[in-house]
C-alpha cells in the first residue's frame, strides 16, 4: 500500500466513525488511529465489521502515568493494516477484552495481564500464561523490581 | 540377580584388590563408551545439540545417541536457557533418569545464566543451581565438537567411579579441578 493509498484509508475508517480519533497519520507506513478507552470494543467491533477480520498482535507500552494499549489489525477484503490504541491510566489499568470480537486475544491478553497487570474485562480466562502461576508483580511494568535481580553494572 | 549387585556383596567382606579394580575399569568402559543423552533442548544451543547428532559431526561413532524418554538415557545434555518456569520440568525429568546418571551443561545459560544473567526476572542462573553438573561447555553457541569433548571429557568422570562405595579411580586430565585436600 502507497502512503497515498493508506492516507485515503485512514481519512475512509475516520471520516464515518466519530470515535476514531487518527493520531499519527502515517507512522513506520501504516495507519494509526486512537480511541477512548470506554469505546475500545465498540469501535473495535464498527472495524471488525468494516473488513478488520484479523487480530495481528496485542501488546502495551508502559508510558510511566499511562499505559498505551496496541492492537494490530488485519484486514484480507482491503489488504491493508492498522494500529489501534487506547490509553489505560496506570492506577485504574483495566479495559475491555475483545475475544468475543477475535478470538486470536484469548492468549494475547493473557501476556499482557501477564507481563502488564493490565485487567481485560469480559476474559473468559484471565490468568498468567509465560510466567509461573505463582510469580508476584508484572515484569515489563518499568517499576518492576524484585530482590532476585541482579542489577548490570555500569562498566559492562 | 546383576553382576554388578553380587559383586558389591562380595566387597562387604574384605578390602578391594586386583579384581575389584579390573571390573571398575570394565564397567566404567561399559558405561562410558555408551553414554545415551537424554536432549534437554530448552533454547537455540539445542540446534547445535541436533546438529551434533547428524551426519556431518557424527555423535554416534561415539556411542551416544539421542533418546527421546529420560528412562532410556545415562546423560542429560542441558542445551539452551532455562527458565524459572520451566526449571520443575527439567528437575523432574533429570529424576526420571536412572542411575547412573550425569549431567552436562551446554552453553553459557546453562552454564552461569549467560546474556540472561544481569536484570532477569525469568532466568534460571545456571543449572548447578538445582542439578548436580558434572561437565560445563562454554559457548554462546558451543560448537557440536565441543559438546563431543564434553563427552570425552565425561568419559574421564565415569572411569573415576567405582562400585564400591567411597573408593575413585583417580584420572588424569586435562580439566582444572580441585584437589581434595590440596596438592599431593
Amino acid at each position: 500500500m502507497t502512503p497515498d493509498e493508506m492516507a485515503a484509508l485512514l481519512e475512509r475508517i475516520t471520516a464515518h466513525n466519530p470515535r476514531l480519533h487518527p493520531l499519527f497519520s502515517l507512522e513506520f507506513g501504516d495507519a494509526v488511529v486512537g480511541v477512548e478507552r470506554a469505546e475500545l470494543f465498540a469501535t473495535a467491533a464498527d472495524l471488525r465489521d468494516a473488513g478488520f477480520d484479523r487480530l495481528g498482535m496485542v501488546t502495551a507500552v508502559d508510558r510511566d502515568e499511562v499505559f498505551v494499549l496496541v492492537y494490530r489489525l488485519h484486514s484480507r477484503s482491503l489488504s491493508a493494516a492498522i494500529f489501534l490504541k487506547t490509553l489505560v491510566p496506570r492506577d485504574d489499568a483495566w479495559v475491555a477484552s475483545l475475544v468475543e470480537l477475535w478470538p486470536a486475544a484469548l492468549w494475547q491478553e493473557r501476556e499482557v495481564f501477564d507481563l502488564f497487570g493490565i485487567h481485560f474485562e469480559g476474559h473468559p480466562d484471565l490468568r498468567r500464561i509465560l510466567l509461573p502461576d505463582d510469580f508476584v508483580g508484572h515484569p515489563l511494568r518499568k517499576d518492576y523490581d524484585d530482590p532476585r535481580l541482579i542489577r548490570r553494572p555500569d562498566y559492562i | 540377580m546383576a553382576l554388578v549387585d553380587r559383586i558389591s556383596g562380595a566387597l562387604d567382606s574384605g578390602p578391594g584388590g586386583v579384581i575389584l579394580t579390573s571390573v571398575d575399569a570394565l564397567i566404567n568402559w561399559a558405561r562410558g563408551q555408551s553414554l545415551w543423552a537424554f536432549p534437554m533442548g530448552t533454547a537455540c544451543c539445542a540446534m547445535e545439540l541436533i546438529a551434533a547428532s547428524f551426519s556431518k559431526f557424527d555423535f554416534d561413532r561415539m556411542g551416544t545417541f539421542p533418546r527421546p524418554d529420560p528412562r532410556h538415557t545415562d546423560v542429560m545434555i542441558l542445551a539452551g536457557t532455562i527458565t524459572e518456569k520451566m526449571r520443575p520440568a527439567v528437575r523432574r525429568l533429570y529424576e526420571q533418569m536412572p542411575d547412573p546418571k550425569w549431567v552436562v551443561a551446554m552453553g553459557n545459560c546453562t552454564v552461569s545464566g549467560g546474556i540472561f544473567y544481569y536484570d532477569t526476572y525469568s532466568v534460571v542462573r545456571g543449572a548447578d543451581e538445582f542439578l548436580p553438573v558434572d561437565v560445563y561447555v562454554a559457548g554462546c553457541p558451543p560448537r557440536p565438537e565441543s559438546l563431543q569433548d564434553a563427552i570425552i571429557q565425561l568419559r574421564r568422570l565415569v572411569a573415576e567411579e567405582s562400585i564400591a562405595p567411597g573408593r575413585r579411580h583417580e584420572q588424569t586430565t586435562t580439566l582444572p579441578r580441585p584437589k581434595a585436600g590440596g596438592d599431593r
